[in-house]
């Protein structure tokens, strides 16, 4: 394609130069081709009804433009107090399968490969079980009547019932559980990566197990460590039936208050109107979550 | 979740759409009905869809649906297969305020014995509930609640409560509670200030509120377990948990009057023979044979009085006539009108 905009006197050289080119140009598309398919479900599967749901948001459901669905999220208290559940719960879940996960894939990390393998099944054992059946589970755990609330008292741990579940404790605890693997595996293999004898090199200079730990490891896992926290915070937004089923009705987020907008109101502008808020919302959040890291890295470019 | 929504919502019209091509080239005597599944469309399946359809001389295919939204998504779509839907009756009616339903014509379903408010315009009653006030009664024994102001007095009654998640049918015993008479309840409720009075009421007893519950399977299962001590919820729900056992008891006393109906789509392609159809099905000795399998009542009076349901089991029926006489049927107009309303002043009190 770039041969007819090549000048009229060409030596050789160049016109080797132009073919090479063409190449890395057919090369491109080639690669591009191979990217299609993905490209295409990409574009009918989220951008399309992404886009639809947008639209949608706008009119009423005669078809005339309308702002409604927007002023409704405003005016209602109910929906600010939502969305500011269903960050809440996202980041708490997030900050715990942080705190958890990250000394689980530390341990995993400094095992032999053999033994490490045998706890990454452990770790992913969880998945071969259906999210509902678990989050039932809990229940069944946690209630009042519950198992825990029974050996607790029957030990003589605590005489009254805690109240474990049908409130944001349990929603946190179903949650946890089944986020932590999504956390655990991008941190283990990011610290698999890293390279051993730069911590050897550390005790070397004098650094005690602590302080290599604190300025060598840490600063190289913390790729890993946002790789989880993001997929885990993302998944928590959209989050539906755990905290239906544990939450009690205490607990409404975003994903719940849709439902309701569709299956009882068959409203479906008010429910777009809500998940392009929740989106533009996520936006917004990552966006500033990026600069801040990339302010804290400048900071910390030192090392 | 909005991605894996609008997903859903094309993958179903591409389903859709397939179905429908299948669907045109079939018989013209067939029908298809479609229900929620489980226990409940068993006994309709065995109770009224194969017998009314064998006596019609037709077939009956059965398909299962979470809600009616499913049936507008399909009008919506103009890709209508189903010929009639079973529903609650206040989806229903709002479906059927949306355009989205047939008008059912009376002249061809018999409903002149009907327990009265239980059909509409767009919907013809198939089978009666009640929402009741039920307790423990491990807990309470032979002192038990008994009306909507003991279910609010935690100092008579103490233990936990449990309370709908969404505002259908929640406001009524508020008010009742508050000393409003039965026959007054919808009047205040469309009164300035009605809602607020009762969400006020409400607001009261949330402490003592341990779970708000959003389906029939879950508050069953928290009488089943003994997780709370007082509760609303579906009649038939519970008599499944006594049955099985569990400590549960409930009363007909100031409960609500409901009913579940059958609707036909707008557009359905059998919508004549289906019209027929829901006339067969709403004949008596049908409805009778249904509470064989269910504790939901008959909306044809007349059920009561050809000898199928005992006197003994007609005392356990929402629509028997000594219950009917104690309970409040709920009017379907002041929810069409005022439910969006009420809806989101019940979600500011939930989220307080």
């Amino acid at each position: 394609m770039s041969t007819p905009t090549a000048p009229a006197t060409i030596s050789l050289s160049d016109d080797h130069a132009a073919a090479l080119s063409r190449d890395r140009l057919i090369e491109r598309w080639v690669m591009l081709s191979l990217a299609a398919p993905a490209f295409a479900v990409v574009f009918v599967c989220l951008i399309v009804p992404v886009g639809w749901l947008f639209y949608l948001s706008f009119f009423t459901d005669s078809g005339a433009a309308t702002l409604i669905n927007y002023r409704h999220l405003i005016e209602q208290p109910s929906y600010v107090r939502i969305f500011w559940t269903t960050f809440k719960v996202s980041a708490l879940t997030t900050a715990i399968c942080a705190v958890l996960g990250y000394p689980l894939a530390y341990f995993m990390s400094q095992l032999p490969t053999r033994a490490a393998n045998l706890c990454m099944i452990a770790v992913l054992l969880p998945f071969w079980t259906s999210l509902l059946v678990r989050t039932y589970a809990w229940l069944v755990l946690l209630q009042r009547t519950g198992l825990i609330n029974h050996w607790g008292m029957q030990l003589g741990l605590w005489s009254e019932p805690l109240p474990l579940v049908n409130n944001l404790t349990g929603t946190l605890i179903g949650m946890v559980h089944i986020m932590l693997p999504f956390i655990v595996l991008p941190l283990y293999g990011n610290m698999r990566s890293i390279d051993r004898s730069l911590l050897q090199a550390a005790a070397n200079l004098g650094a005690s197990p602590v302080q290599s730990f604190w300025r060598i490891f840490l600063p190289l896992s913390v790729p890993g460590l946002t790789a989880g926290a993001l997929v885990v915070f993302i998944l928590c937004l959209g989050f539906y039936v755990t905290p239906e089923v544990l939450g009690g009705g205490r607990v409404t987020m975003v994903s719940s208050r849709i439902a309701t907008d569709i299956d009882t109101f068959l409203n479906w502008g008010s429910a777009s109107a809500l998940g392009a808020v929740l989106l533009v919302l996520t936006f917004l959040l990552l966006w500033i979550a990026s600069r801040l890291a990339k302010n804290l890295s400048l900071i910390g470019a030192g090392h | 979740m909005t991605i894996n929504r609008s997903r859903l919502a094309i993958a179903s019209l591409a389903i859709i759409g397939a179905v429908g091509l299948v669907g045109a080239t079939a018989g013209a005597e067939e029908l298809t009905v479609v229900s929620f599944g489980g226990a409940y469309q068993a006994a309709q399946s065995k109770a009224l869809f194969q017998p009314a359809a064998k006596a019609l001389g037709i077939t009956v295919k059965e398909e299962t649906y979470t809600s009616i939204s499913d049936a507008v998504v399909k009008v919506k779509a103009g890709a209508v297969t189903w010929d009639v839907v079973a529903s609650g009756s206040g989806s229903a009616a709002r479906a059927g305020a949306g355009g989205y339903l047939e008008k059912l014509d009376y002249k061809v379903i018999d409903r002149s014995s009907f327990v009265p408010h239980t059909s509409q315009d767009y919907c013809v009653g198939g089978d009666v509930f009640s929402t009741v006030m039920a307790w423990n009664t491990k807990t309470y024994g032979d002192n038990h609640p008994k009306s909507w102001a003991d279910f609010w007095d935690v100092k008579k009654f103490p233990g936990k409560r449990s309370y709908r998640k969404s505002v259908a049918g929640a406001l009524e015993p508020a008010l009742m509670a508050d000393g409003v008479p039965a026959d007054k309840v919808y009047e205040v409720l469309s009164s300035p200030g009605g809602i607020e009075r009762a969400i006020k009421k409400i607001k009261e007893l949330k402490p003592y509120i341990s779970v708000w519950w959003s389906s029939g399977a879950q508050h069953a299962q928290l009488m089943k377990d003994g997780e709370v001590d007082m509760i609303t919820g579906w009649n038939g729900r519970f008599d499944v948990v006594a049955k099985d056992g569990g400590k549960v008891a409930y009363t007909f006393n100031q409960a609500l009057l409901d009913y579940d109906c059958y609707a036909i789509p707008k557009g359905a392609p059998h919508k004549d023979l289906a019209m027929k159809f829901l006339n067969e099905i709403s004949k008596p000795q049908y409805q009778a044979e249904f509470t064989k399998y269910i504790t939901y009542g008959p909306t044809n009076k007349k059920a009561y009085e050809i000898g199928k349901i005992s006197a003994d089991y007609a005392a356990k029926l929402p629509s028997s006539p000594q219950n009917v006489a104690v309970q409040l049927p709920v009017d379907l107009d002041w929810y069409i009108k005022n439910e969006e309303k009420a809806a989101a002043a019940y979600q500011n009190m939930l989220t307080e």
